[in-house]
């Protein structure tokens, strides 16, 4: 645990960060937050205008970001949105037409897959079928060059400890048809980690498990890279995953890099559209805009985000953005349809008079007065506009 | 049982009934009569003339002659499948799809035609034939012939069996391997071959099955010189011309007994590494 132990006390930030994620309410400006930690981490992945084609099909049209040392980074986007690529390029499992890589001042590009010593684990797992769990992990160790590889015992003792660390502990021997979902991908982590990666990446680590054993993973996948302080990039569809795991989020679209961010940047300060209509639900309004004020319906809105021209547009609200009121008044007129209480916060489900399908988000509270049938008032209480 | 009629899934039982009688009737006539037939024509002389007709001096020649060149074209071929099944499935690169089709060829091409091409290539009046002749390198009407002939005819077996099972794998555990540090022989030798080392063991025991059988190709290039360069099947034909059935039989029964054998080997190898073997099921 001696390589583990150092890096805990190396990197105080990764729990400083978790905490400050769980305890902030929504709204509070939290730009501060970043800067703070770019003075105290150095820049360690560099990545530069990366362009792939496959064939006629453009995989990434110029991506550029940085990572930071010890980050935890996801690349989130749509399938076809080349995060996949972006991975397999850090990897070194696909070569890009034009770019740069760049590790603490190493150029990746320039150095053979088996040299990068960047660990990676894949959706599928890739375990060594014919290997059990052990041997899988200790593969790494004992493909290192003569001079350097360790000698038996080590490597024994360092695939218990990994087994430990994946708390996989006596799993050693079994063979991955043996294990679970769950258990194959930690096999597959602890395999990456066996190397000492200085970079680690994980590709849609938890798509192919249920929802249960999911949201477990993630949260243990959490408390280990606040052990290890090993910069990890992973890539996922699932906006949820990204949020909730990663320091910040890099959201692709069509091989470019649409908005990087924090995760409460990203839900509350939306670059555009794509990335508000990404990362949760969203109702579209038309409306017309008055300076900074939506007039929806009669009801004058204020604009808090987006782009912003006179004339007539169309809003985004989140479905938690909306007050629901009865009798006559400004706001959008909706036949409710069904009220649904079963969850953290109740939802309704309506009509508007357009025809259009609404969903609302409010409180169990606020829901007891309404009922299936009723005609209501929506009032957005802010919403973005892009013109 | 008695839910058999009802189920909804299934024909009636006079459909299944007439399928199945037609299938085993078929199988009887074309597959096990004959088969039969190899054995109890072998046989129907006694143990004695059974025994005498595989110990006589051209039968053994033929049987060695047919293992020596087994022994020659099955590692060749392996190695061949193997490189071919390899580079097709774990890389791209421009070619790819032709040199798939060309592997294919040799099922496609009548094997007389094969063995007309080394004739055409090494014959006295061949391309390269006078010169070899010069150099007193003889592969026409000798074992490097009928090897070569053999080699081309069971081109496809591994690499057909290798293929699809490959391409089903994808080359992700490749991929792991790498990032993990390992070159290239070190990926082949611990991560594929082991993946792929019972259908290659399947493509073998095929290709063995076809090269000690092989007629077509073999008998253009042999010359047919007894106790020489015939091979089982050729030495098989010699004999039957000779209105010779007993000997003629007992040769084929050894050549339908190693086909058996192969047979149970590959049943055994698919019930106990039907996952293993899966990717060629689904064809």
């Amino acid at each position: 645990m001696t390589n583990l132990a150092r890096n805990v006390t190396a990197e105080p930030r990764s729990f400083q960060a978790s905490s400050l994620k769980e305890i902030s309410p929504q709204g509070i400006n939290m730009s501060s937050y970043p800067n703070e930690f770019s003075q105290q981490n150095s820049q360690a992945l560099n990545i530069k205008d990366i362009r792939k084609r496959f064939g006629r099909f453009p995989a990434l049209s110029g991506v550029s970001l940085e990572a930071r040392d010890g980050e935890f980074l996801a690349l989130l986007g749509p399938s076809g949105s080349g995060k996949t690529t972006l991975l397999r390029v850090l990897a070194g499992l696909e070569l890009p037409d034009s770019g740069e890589v760049q590790f603490k001042g190493e150029n990746l590009l320039a150095t053979p897959v088996r040299k990068r010593g960047i660990g990676m684990v894949f959706q599928h797992y890739a375990l060594f079928k014919h290997m059990t769990a052990a041997q899988n992990i200790a593969f790494g160790m004992h493909a290192k060059p003569k001079g350097q590889r360790p000698d038996a015992k080590f490597i024994a003792s360092r695939v218990e400890e990994l087994l430990s660390l994946v708390q996989l502990e006596g799993l050693g021997g079994r063979f991955p048809a043996q294990l679970s979902g769950g258990q194959k991908q930690r096999i597959a982590l602890a395999r990456a980690l066996a190397i000492e990666p200085k970079l680690l990446l994980l590709d849609e680590p938890f798509g192919a498990l249920d929802a249960k054993v999911r949201r477990e993973l993630r949260r243990w996948l959490r408390s280990l890279h606040e052990q290890t302080g090993l910069t990890t990039i992973f890539v996922t569809h699932d906006q949820e995953e990204a949020l909730d795991l990663a320091d910040r989020v890099a959201v692709l679209r069509d091989g470019k890099l649409d908005q990087i961010g924090t995760p409460e940047e990203l839900y509350n300060e939306p670059a555009n559209p794509f990335v508000l209509e990404f990362l949760g639900d969203v109702v579209k309004l038309p409306c017309n805009v008055d300076g900074n004020v939506a007039i929806i319906e009669g009801a004058r809105v204020p604009i808090v985000g987006g782009v912003v021209a006179n004339g007539s547009q169309i809003a985004y609200v989140r479905p938690d953005g909306f007050e629901v009121e009865q009798g006559d008044g400004p706001g959008l007129r909706a036949r409710i349809h069904n009220v649904f209480t079963a969850g953290p916060e109740a939802r309704l489900d309506g009509t508007l008079e357009n025809g259009d399908a609404v969903e609302v988000r409010i409180s169990h509270e606020a829901v007891r007065g309404f009922s299936e049938g009723q005609q209501v008032r929506l009032l957005p209480t802010s919403v973005r506009v892009w013109s | 049982m008695s839910l058999r009629s009802d189920d909804p899934t299934r024909e009636g039982p006079l459909v299944t009934g007439l399928f199945i009688a037609g299938t085993f009737a078929i199988f009887f006539l074309v597959l096990a009569l004959p088969l039969a037939t190899v054995f109890f024509e072998a046989l129907r002389r006694g143990w004695d003339l059974y025994l005498a007709a595989l110990v006589e001096p051209d039968a053994v020649s033929a049987i060695k002659l047919t293992l020596l060149i087994t022994a020659i074209v099955v590692p060749l071929n392996k190695l061949f499948g193997l490189a071919a099944a390899w580079a097709i499935t774990k890389f791209d690169f421009i070619g790819k799809s032709l040199l798939l089709s060309l592997i294919d060829l040799p099922f496609s091409i009548s094997p007389v035609i094969a063995g007309l091409v080394y004739v055409l290539i090494f014959g006295s009046q061949g391309w390269l034939g006078p010169m070899l002749d010069d150099a007193g390198i003889q592969i026409l009407f000798a074992a490097p012939g009928i090897a070569l002939a053999t080699a081309l005819v069971t081109f496809p077996f591994v690499a057909r069996e290798l293929i699809p099972l490959m391409q089903a794998q994808g080359s992700d555990e490749e991929a792991a391997a790498t990032t993990l540090g390992a070159k290239g022989w070190r990926t082949f030798l611990f991560v594929t071959l082991p993946n792929v080392k019972w259908a290659l063991m399947y493509g073998v025991l095929l290709c063995a099955a076809r090269a000690t059988g092989e007629f077509g190709a073999v008998s253009v290039v042999s010359g047919h010189i007894r106790g020489e360069t015939n091979t089982m099947p050729l030495h098989i034909e010699v004999l039957y011309n000779e209105y010779n059935f007993t000997a003629s039989f007992a040769v084929a029964s050894l050549l339908a007994l190693f086909a058996l054998v192969t047979l149970l080997v590959k049943t055994v190898l698919e019930s106990q590494f039907h996952d293993e073997l899966s990717a060629q099921r689904h064809r």
